[in-house]
């Protein structure tokens, strides 16, 4: 990156900018939730600043309301000084504010300068917008090192240059200050490095970065300073380097957690799920697996690392029962299972907790009690002649609840209204009040506080002591770290190899990104 | 986000708004056109339920919106969206009117009626399941084979009306008028109990027949393991597949039912009133139980009264039309339409207002205290 087309001086420090945004008094409530109370947040010019917070904290509505998405029922937003009403998105990217999403925003079958152009065309004529564009991204390309192919198909892309795509196309509607909602989620530990210099760079050019994330590692080593949000509120604001890991999670959760779990070594007994030599086929004649291989013991936990997208929900759902296998075999408790259907495995003792709750371990428009039969329906507990025995049902809501904590312990209430780590027990709670004998978890914490993933923690190390099987798949190399016994890593439909639980960071990663241990 | 809203709110008060909305724009159409608009509604009202007769047929057209209502319904349910309601009555009329003709000479109505709606059912479950498994097994999407079906359904019934069951020799394309046994009563005794008399209105034991299978639809729906799987498969299907629950078989089922239900509409004007089979048996009914499910939010008892008030809105409105000639029979079609936009279309127009102002009662509440 050469440093002589810098057009605009960075920052000095003797020379004071206006913050880049200062929100002040900020409340927004949805019915009877409040999402924000009086919030205030200054977000200093060119630096960058992380929001943390547990899910459903106030970020996102936060966020939005600075993006135009919704609208602060009071308080004031300040942007470079000036008070600014931002009544839709289209006013905050006037205002410079840009907003990189958790889902990109993109049309995958568009070219990545289609993409950027994608509502400021500039007329109704495409040629003159696209010649500027093309012009303008070699521009940004040379200024912040955003190397991407102009002319490539987006959904062609891995999703980290996916998502430089979307950070092109707000800086080319001239966005000042960047917003990221969880940017790194998807990303490999070496993308996320990768996204980190891009971050750095856009400060040194004096732009202004606010990251929206739930890694407390990522705001250690990125931000110049960080906010706190819990349950609506602003609870601190920190200089990074004045802080401490142990520090925001305490303040992100109100008490002091365990970011590790504490657990013993595991006693592998007999095989009780083994998969050999498994392909899946998907939908459009691609091979999603190619040919795995892998065995799980009573009593351990095999973790299975790798990025999103590389085979490890294809490997969840076939065990399942859910997505037929091509060819290969899956044997469970010593019996051959492959086409069995997921009530067949269920009673078999197979629990499958999905790794998108929303998408397939819930019915969120259910009330809980609903969701506690999902799956498990046809039980004869919970029948009583031809009707469903609601009682029964009931009863075993509330015990779930009781069990695993689940806050409100409301059997009634819509699913769709409790926190998404209380969900997440709602799910773990049916799967595993049916004893299992091998249990395939996905995501088990994605989208979970953080005290509520310590409790799961402790509970999937509990059953792997009482001796059940366990598969994990995680794109969180934490928790594949911090709960596994043994460690395999997907790339590609394909297992790379296989690693003891405590292995470093580093060699995972590089089996995530493909390469192959050198001896493995 | 969406906020909770009590849930009399939700059932009662948006609903009414929706009424009152579509009737406020009704009443202005009408005043534009130089009428008045109370007067209209005294028609409709008088028209409606002011006397025995009247009530009679708003009755009789209810029944028959009642099936069709719990036939969309059910579908809804699944997620599926029946459209062709109005072909699987006329069918159904078939079975039911097949029925009457073998059997009317040697039984008894009451031994006949159970059959015959057995017939009406299957007929219209048989002509619902043709399009289900369409969308089940190749993924022909169920609206545009339900609506197809509905003209399949018309030309086939014309050409048996025409050239099998017409009586020979007839200029009418029906079938032969049914014996005493292949009718059911009508309901002047039981209006006699509230001291309302019938007079010629068609309205006959089959409204009885229609509020059980009310009850019924409300028992499988949420109380069976069956009506959980097709609601599990109509809120998330992804879910129903985790779950073990085979989208082939509910879609099946659930269309198998809702076309069985209206199949059972027949019986009202094939069993009840025209003791024939004739053409156009459903008569549209098959189309306003979209707007009554619609209205009545896919419940049985909010398809009761969403029936009742298309009834109403019927038998009214032909009195209406009557009586003031200036409103022709097209406006009432318009009062009508503007009834399903606001109710139906337009059902959640209210609620964010609505919604706004009950997060503000609790505030003020808590204020005052």
């Amino acid at each position: 990156m050469p440093s002589e087309v810098t057009p605009q001086a960075p920052p000095s420090p003797g020379q004071r900018r206006p913050p880049a945004i200062e929100l002040v008094g900020i409340s927004k409530s949805f019915g009877a939730v409040q999402a924000n109370r009086d919030i205030a947040l200054r977000v200093e010019a060119g630096t960058i600043h992380g929001v943390i917070g547990e899910n459903g904290a106030g970020k996102s509505t936060l966020m939005s309301i600075l993006y135009g998405f919704y609208q602060a029922d009071s308080g004031d937003i300040l942007v470079g000084g000036r008070k600014v009403s931002i009544p839709d998105s289209q006013a905050a990217i006037a205002l410079g504010i840009g907003m990189v999403h958790q889902h990109f925003m993109l049309v995958e079958p568009f070219t990545v300068l289609e993409n950027v152009m994608l509502g400021a065309e500039g007329g109704a004529l495409l040629n003159r917008g696209r010649a500027k564009a093309r012009a303008e991204l070699v521009r940004l390309e040379r200024e912040y090192d955003l190397r991407v192919d102009p002319d490539a198909i987006v959904g062609d892309l891995p999703v980290g240059q996916q998502q430089r795509v979307e950070i092109l196309k707000a800086l080319y509607r001239g966005a000042d200050i960047l917003i990221l909602d969880e940017p790194t989620g998807v990303l490999t530990p070496d993308e996320a490095d990768q996204l980190f210099r891009i971050l750095a760079q856009l400060k040194s050019q004096g732009k202004t970065v606010v990251l929206i994330t739930h890694k407390l590692r990522e705001i250690m080593a990125i931000t110049d300073s960080c906010s706190v949000m819990r349950q609506g509120r602003m609870v601190a604001t920190r200089p990074t380097a004045g802080t401490s890991v142990e520090e925001l999670a305490e303040l992100m959760v109100g008490r002091r957690v365990l970011l590790r779990v504490e657990k013993g070594p595991a006693n592998p007994a007999e095989i009780r799920l083994k998969v050999e030599d498994a392909r899946v086929v998907d939908g459009q004649g691609v091979e999603r697996l190619r040919g795995v291989s892998l065995e799980v013991r009573a009593g351990e936990i095999v973790g299975v690392a790798g990025v999103a997208g590389n085979g490890q929900s294809e490997l969840l759902e076939a065990i399942a029962g859910i997505r037929p296998l091509a060819s290969g075999e899956i044997t469970l408790c010593g019996k051959p299972c492959a086409g069995t259907d997921p009530n067949g495995l269920r009673a078999e003792g197979l629990a499958h907790v999905p790794e998108d709750r929303h998408r397939m371990g819930l019915v969120t428009k259910f009330d809980a009690k609903e969701n506690v039969i999902l799956g498990y329906h046809d039980r004869a507990e919970y029948r009583s002649g031809l009707f469903l025995d609601r009682g029964a049902i009931l009863e075993a809501c509330r015990r779930h609840m009781q069990d695993f904590d689940v806050r409100p312990p409301a059997p009634d209430l819509k699913t769709a209204n409790f926190s998404g780590g209380n969900q997440q027990k709602i799910v773990l709670a049916r799967e595993i009040e049916q004893d299992p004998a091998v249990l395939i978890v996905g995501q088990p914490t994605r989208g979970v506080d953080v005290g509520a993933i310590e409790a799961i923690h402790r509970r999937l190390i509990e059953l792997r002591d009482a001796g059940k099987a366990i598969l994990l798949v995680s794109v969180e190399l934490d928790e594949i770290r911090a709960l596994s016994d043994r460690v395999l890593v997907m790339f590609d439909g394909r297992v790379m190899g296989e690693l003891p639980g405590d292995a470093g960071e580093r060699e995972i990663g590089l089996l995530m990104s493909g390469v192959e241990a050198a001896h493995a | 986000m969406n906020a909770q809203l009590p849930r009399w709110v939700d059932l009662g008060l948006i609903p009414l708004l929706n009424l009152i909305a579509a009737f406020v724009v009704a009443g202005l159409v009408v005043l534009a056109i130089g009428e008045d608009p109370i007067e209209a509604v005294e028609h409709i009202l008088y028209g409606a339920l002011g006397f025995g007769e009247g009530i009679g047929f708003t009755l009789f057209y209810a029944t028959n919106f009642i099936f069709t209502g719990l036939c969309v319904a059910v579908a809804f349910h699944a997620s599926l969206f029946n459209i062709g309601g109005e072909g699987q009555a006329y069918i159904g009329g078939l079975g039911v009117g097949l029925v009457c003709l073998a059997l009317d000479h040697y039984l008894p109505w009451w031994i006949i009626a159970p059959l015959a709606a057995i017939g009406g059912a299957l007929f219209g479950a048989g002509w619902a399941m043709i399009p289900a498994y369409f969308q089940a097994k190749r993924g022909s999407h169920i609206v545009i084979t339900t609506i197809m079906f509905n003209f399949l359904a018309a030309s086939l019934m014309v050409y048996l009306l025409v050239n099998v069951l017409k009586v020979p020799g007839a200029m009418a394309p029906e079938s032969r008028t049914f014996e005493e046994a292949g009718r059911l009563p009508k309901l002047d005794g039981f209006l006699a109990l509230f001291g309302q008399d019938i007079g010629g209105a068609p309205a006959n034991m089959s409204f009885f027949l229609a509020l059980a299978a009310c009850v019924f639809v409300w028992a499988l729906i949420w109380r069976t393991r069956l009506g959980y799987e097709i609601r599990t498969f109509g809120a998330n299907p992804t879910a129903a597949v985790y779950a073990g629950i085979s989208p082939v078989k509910i879609t099946l089922v659930a269309m198998a039912l809702s076309g069985g239900l209206a199949g059972l509409m027949a019986m009202n004007p094939v069993m009840g009133d025209q003791n024939r089979m004739f053409l156009d048996i459903a008569g549209g009914a098959g189309f306003v139980g979209i707007a009554v499910a619609l209205m009545g939010r896919a419940h049985p008892v909010g398809v009761v009264l969403a029936s009742i008030l298309f009834g109403i809105l019927y038998q009214g409105g032909a009195e209406l039309a009557f009586e003031m000639p200036a409103i022709t029979r097209d406006m009432v079609v318009v009062i009508q339409g503007l009834v399903v936009l606001f109710a139906g279309a337009l059902e959640f127009m209210f609620r964010p207002a609505v919604a706004r102002l009950f997060a503000a009662l609790p505030a003020r509440k808590t204020g005052e205290a």
